[in-house]
């Protein structure tokens, strides 16, 4: 085995980290940074997202579409959230983290028992393509692509749109925006659904890789926790960073010591980052170009 | 005046203070009231509902930790349940190695708890240190009793072993050896009934009025200006970070001293109870009594596991949508918990008799 095909391996391995960290963490970096919310219920959203597009494909529904009704329908569960708990504890973080562990727990058991203990999944499509001798997941660079193309849309969405826009005014300085005629509750709302959806698109991504089970937002919490610790409370130079170093951590520890030592490795590297930089990569970056 | 009454008065002047509710002969009556019935319940219930009973105090410490660390000082730990397990394991493996000959378990509980406040200083170092506020000290502990457990889950192989302790993975640590204290004619053994219950009765009293001296002291005092305004608090001098320390260290060892109790309570110990759920269940009951009181916390652990534990019958499932809504609902209606809501409600009341 020559040193290329070694040096594709570690880049196929640390792209497979990165993307599954910017996929689950982005529905929770967009609500934290634009409303300074943490939504614990963020894992459920995601096994939502999974459960829906797990039974649309079973139905028929061809893949990409499954997706995309996965992404929708945690849109919709997010607003009804937004509207039934968040909107009421604006202003009170820690409340607003309790309420929301206390959704993730109901929706966890309730799911268990409406569905029952698992259900069958979608088989991962589209094979696999071989090089120097090993084969690896064509869906896994399909993952990939989909993680920077989720960044580059949320891009386009905060800087080119009139929502953004709106969205960013709203969270800089909210009484003027509301004085300026925006209706920011409208805009938050729209924000956690947008957060909730990409929740649910993460979930209709990784349903083929997975067993669809009640508890499967575990799976991708702490990564998305931590994910979102480091990056601070920006996105583009937050986020995306942090799942960067943090997916190079990964994948060298999990090369090195096996999936285990990479999950914990990685909480040990963020419990050491965030001693040295406690507003997370995006507040490094911000103050150096400040 | 006799000296022993003096001392007496001071005592009862230290328990009582600003940062806890119940004061005056009343309240201390109903103390003592309260007192005297857990004592003499045992003659009237059956051994195994009051090892059911002593079940439910071991769980009453952490509780009262996550309030001294919530509740006073306004840092809102998630990962209580990593120091239970932590503890929890520790008491395993030092008993299984050991045994419980001249009263070694007693030295095993200290030990545990010990390394759950050594490791909670160092976690604490790095969080309070870094200044991590917030939400995100909530997600940091939550993820490191997260990783805890998946660590130990995988540990199911005969590599996993401790001297002679197999940790056994996601089926857990068993057949450690009850809690005893050795005693001339026969080590006394605290089996999970009236024994175990009147030793842990005994330190639940000890627990809870040493930490009402501590609210009442200059510490809880300092405590509680910091959460009500940790940057006036910092300009009068005062260190932050470490007074959150100091109550993240005594909060996580009561944790641990949980961890231990139930580990030997059941003589049983498994990953789960670090998962996710088992870390909701504190605050679900420190949230549900009222955090901002000790009392509060005390009689809503209590409330919430009986009523957590009659509604299991029905499953498991069923008991944590319910305990899930509960917390929600509480959160949005009764912020400072419905104990709490319940005193201040009955103090109006009589303030209105009062004042007609």
């Amino acid at each position: 085995m020559d040193l290329l095909t070694h040096a594709f391996t570690f880049l196929y391995q640390i792209g497979d980290a990165f993307s599954f960290l910017v996929l689950s963490a982005c529905g929770l970096a967009v609500v934290f940074g634009m409303m300074g919310v943490i939504n614990l219920a963020h894992g459920e959203l995601i096994m939502c997202g999974a459960y829906v597009t797990a039974a649309t494909t079973r139905a028929g529904l061809p893949l990409p579409l499954g997706i995309l009704a996965g992404a929708l329908a945690a849109g919709a569960v997010g607003m009804v959230m937004e509207r039934l708990v968040i909107r009421h504890l604006y202003g009170r973080p820690l409340d607003t983290i309790v309420a929301t562990w206390g959704i993730s727990l109901a929706a966890t058991q309730g799911t268990l028992i409406l569905l029952g203990s698992s259900m069958p999944g979608i088989g991962t499509p589209l094979g696999s393509f071989t090089l120097g001798g090993y084969s690896y997941s064509t869906y896994r660079v399909v993952l990939m692509v989909a993680a920077v193309a989720v960044l580059a849309g949320l891009y386009l969405a905060f800087n080119a749109t009139r929502f953004g826009t709106l969205a960013r005014a709203t969270i800089q300085v909210p009484h003027m925006a509301e004085a300026l005629g925006v209706d920011t509750r409208t805009v938050y709302a729209l924000t956690f659904g947008l957060g909730a959806a990409l929740a649910g698109l993460a979930g209709g991504l990784y349903a083929p890789t997975m067993t669809i089970v009640p508890t499967m937002g575990t799976t991708f919490i702490m990564e998305a926790f931590v994910t979102v610790v480091v990056g601070g409370a920006d996105i583009f130079l937050g986020t995306a960073p942090a799942a960067l170093v943090l997916g190079t951590v990964r994948a060298l520890l999990t090369t090195w010591q096996g999936q285990l030592f990479g999950q914990i490795g990685l909480l040990v590297a963020v419990i050491l980052v965030i001693r040295v930089l406690p507003r997370g990569i995006s507040g490094l970056i911000l103050r150096e170009r400040a | 005046m006799i000296p022993a009454m003096t001392s007496a008065k001071t005592l009862l002047r230290r328990l009582e203070g600003p940062q806890t509710l119940g004061r005056g002969p009343a309240f201390w009556t109903a103390f003592a009231l309260a007192v005297a019935a857990a004592v003499a319940y045992p003659w009237f219930a059956d051994g195994y509902t009051v090892g059911n009973t002593a079940y439910f105090f071991c769980w009453v410490f952490m509780a009262l930790g996550l309030c001294l660390i919530w509740g006073y000082g306004g840092a809102l730990s998630f990962g209580q349940t990593a120091f239970f397990g932590l503890s929890g394991y520790a008491y395993g493996v030092l008993t299984l190695n050991v045994g419980a000959a001249y009263g070694f378990t007693l030295a095993a509980l200290v030990l545990a708890v010990a390394l759950s406040a050594a490791m909670a200083a160092l976690l604490g170092y790095f969080l309070f240190f870094g200044r991590i506020g917030g939400v995100f000290l909530g997600i940091i502990t939550l993820s490191v009793t997260l990783a805890l457990e998946r660590f130990m889950a995988q540990t199911a192989g005969p590599e996993w072993k401790i001297g002679a302790a197999r940790l056994n993975g996601y089926n857990g640590m068993s057949g450690m050896p009850p809690l005893t204290v050795p005693w001339p004619d026969g080590d006394v053994v605290l089996f999970p009934d009236v024994a175990l219950y009147y030793g842990l009765l005994g330190l639940l009293i000890v627990v809870y009025l040493a930490l009402r001296i501590l609210v009442n002291a200059r510490f809880g005092n300092v405590l509680v200006a910091i959460r009500e305004n940790p940057e006036r608090a910092e300009m009068l001098g005062y260190d932050v970070r470490r007074y959150q320390l100091a109550a993240f260290v005594i909060g996580s060892a009561l944790a641990g001293l949980s961890g231990t109790l139930y580990t030997a309570w059941g003589q049983y110990i498994t990953p789960s109870s670090m998962g996710l759920t088992a870390a909701a269940l504190p605050v679900i009951w420190v949230a549900v009594g009222g955090r901002g009181d000790l009392t509060a916390t005390l009689i809503g652990t209590l409330l919430v596991l009986g009523g957590f534990q009659a509604l299991t019958i029905y499953g498991s499932q069923y008991a944590l949508v319910v305990m899930g809504l509960l917390l929600v609902v509480v959160v949005l209606a009764a912020p400072d918990g419905l104990v709490v809501a319940a005193l201040r409600g009955l103090g109006r009341l009589r303030r209105r008799e009062a004042g007609r």
